[in-house]
């Protein structure tokens, strides 16, 4: 479905301080599929992501969606396919507009969007709906700023903004992260309800081994620049973090190996 | 201050209230410190005195001003957005260019409009007298223009804008185009302030190439002035809040028109300096007012 194939990232190519952040890095995530992506810092994760989102096109290599070659689609034309929620609970939504002024932007997602009224009255009994699934009390407040809501509230309305049209692919970059353990658990369980109501194809970037062998149908894990390893079905359920950690060490990533992934 | 002097300034405060909108518009919806407004209103002034002398009526005049604002605002969006040269300084290349560009519209430095026709004739024309007839078309046009802008600002495209100015990165991933975005909202904002320049310009009776000199220090001193007394927040208060500002701002300058210490009296040249501080004082009234609170 997404396919990504020998993708090369530079940045300040040529430069003194030129790196090289995705290095002929190949992809292929099938339909349905749920991927947890792992890696060390500076591995590449973001810039992959960011690369099948568009902010920047790659130096070579293809991407395709459905068979369709996407490589220089921008940005802003790709997030007709793509759902994407940020480390940063800020990034994902707009801080001076009301909760339901944000919905309705995410619910064009895609879409041209012309003079009609922004938030319409038909749309708000849907708009409750949807936030009661939340659990947050959210639906009381539709007319609030988001500005006004935690990081926690903030980041379960992205997550809700980025499936409430549904995309083809949902792009999670350790979406729990910038949250205390309580309210990361509880994106993360509205993460996999979601997923699985909607039957979601999901790429979610995670910095702990236990989530990532947990979730998912299929694992991956990047090492400067390319996937070093990509484990599914059976094989993926069968795992353990000392397991998947012997793997690292044999492929000789053992002196990348951050601090901050052994420890989660 | 006399009753003519508060006239004087509700006339002004609407007229220029029309280029303290764009000013809202670029500055603190889109984010965009645009310097492109100095050279937008005398833009505005020319395009509708050139087209005023050519015997075009005074109210289609003003169409010509609006399109001629929309593409100065435009060019100033493309410059940052693809081509991209910092926002302020992709304003302060369209605005000095505009400086050649008005003198070639007019074909000299200024062009008077004595003895021509004038939006004003409509209202003179009834019987009005021409102390009433301004301040009460320049309300109505920056009313209607207000209620524009609010009815704009509550529109799907009006919601992408704020949140363009907002979080780019959160409305590119919802699918707009920011860039598309950048380049109507700033051409939107110069084309309300050319329209103000071909209002000035028709109730002065003369455009000057040099009418603009200031103009955004003016701007942002009504925007804050409106913050400060009626308050931010939500979608139309600033709106309203920017109308209100700008003739608050300009009762403050009638009124340091009047200021006399014995000698020293204060001139219309000095407006610039006086504007410059309210600004400065504006912007650091918050950290001053944390200052003192520590004390
Ligand atoms: N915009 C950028 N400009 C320059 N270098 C960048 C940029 N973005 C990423 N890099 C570099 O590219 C490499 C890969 O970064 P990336 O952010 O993709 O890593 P990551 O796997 O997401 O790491 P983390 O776990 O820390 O989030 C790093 O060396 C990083 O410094
Ligand atoms: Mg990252």
């Amino acid at each position: 479905m997404l396919n990504l194939q020998n993708i090369v990232k530079y940045f300040h190519k040529g430069g003194a301080n030129e790196v090289l952040a995705l290095n002929d890095l190949s992809l292929d995530i099938r339909q349905g599929d749920f991927i947890t992506v792992i890696g060390s810092n500076g591995a590449g994760k973001t810039t992959m992501l960011n690369c099948m989102a568009g902010c920047f096109f790659p130096d070579s290599g293809t991407i395709a969606l459905n068979d369709q070659d996407i490589t220089g689609l921008p940005e802003f034309r790709r997030a007709k396919f793509l759902g994407r929620v940020f480390q940063d609970p800020l990034l994902g939504t707009s801080a001076s507009l009301t909760i339901e002024q944000n919905l309705a932007l995410a619910d064009k997602r895609g879409q041209r969007r012309g003079f009609g009224l922004g938030v319409k009255k038909k749309d708000r009994d849907r708009f409750c709906e949807l936030l009661k699934q939340l659990g947050l009390g959210l639906e009381d407040r539709l007319q609030a700023c988001v500005k006004l809501l935690s990081g926690g509230q903030r980041q379960a309305l992205t997550m809700l903004m980025a499936t409430m049209v549904r995309p083809e692919v949902l792009l999670l970059d350790e979406h729990t992260a910038a949250l205390d353990p309580k309210t990361g658990a509880q994106i993360l369980e509205l993460t996999q309800r979601i997923v699985e109501t909607q039957r979601l194809t999901t790429l979610m970037v995670t910095h702990n081994m236990n989530q990532a062998i947990k979730l998912g149908n299929r694992l991956i894990m990047l090492h400067r620049g390319r996937v070093i390893l990509d484990i599914a079905g059976e094989e993926k359920k069968n795992l353990s973090v000392e397991n998947l950690l012997e793997r690292f060490y044999s492929l000789g990533g053992a002196d990348e190996l951050s601090d901050r992934m052994l420890l989660s | 201050m006399t009753w003519y002097a508060i006239l004087g300034a509700i006339e002004q405060g609407s007229v220029y209230g029309l280029m303290v909108l764009g000013v809202y518009l670029t500055f603190r919806v889109l984010d965009f410190p645009d310097l492109t407004v100095d050279g937008s209103l005398p833009l505005g002034a020319a395009v509708s005195s050139v087209a005023i002398t050519a015997g075009v009526n005074p109210f289609v005049s003003l169409f010509f001003a609006l399109g001629a604002g929309f593409l100065a605002g435009m060019i100033t969006g493309i410059l940052n957005t693809k081509l991209k040269i910092l926002h302020l300084l992709a304003s302060i290349l369209t605005m000095i260019a505009l400086y050649s560009i008005n003198i070639r519209i007019m074909g000299r430095p200024n062009l008077t409009l004595l003895g021509k026709p004038t939006v004003l004739d409509s209202l003179t024309g009834l019987g009005v007298p021409a102390y009433l007839a301004a301040p009460a078309l320049f309300g109505a046009i920056s009313i209607v223009a207000v209620a524009a802008l609010i009815w704009f600002l509550h529109t799907e495209l009006g919601q992408a804008t704020l949140a363009t100015g907002d979080n780019p990165q959160m409305i590119t991933s919802l699918g707009v185009n920011t860039d598309m975005v950048v380049i109507m909202g700033v051409g939107l904002s110069n084309a309300l302030v050319a329209l103000c320049g071909a209002l000035v310009a028709q109730n002065q009776g003369a455009a000057d190439v040099n009418m603009g000199v200031g103009t955004i220090v003016a701007g942002l001193a009504s925007v804050i002035i409106g913050e400060t007394l009626f308050g931010k927040g939500g979608v139309t208060r600033p709106i309203i809040a920017a109308l209100i500002g700008s003739i608050a701002y300009r009762l403050a300058i009638a009124f340091a028109l009047d200021f006399r210490v014995g000698e020293l009296a204060v001139s219309p040249s000095d407006l610039n300096l006086i504007t410059a501080v309210i600004v400065v004082l504006a912007l650091t009234s918050p950290q001053i007012k944390g200052k003192l609170a520590r004390k």
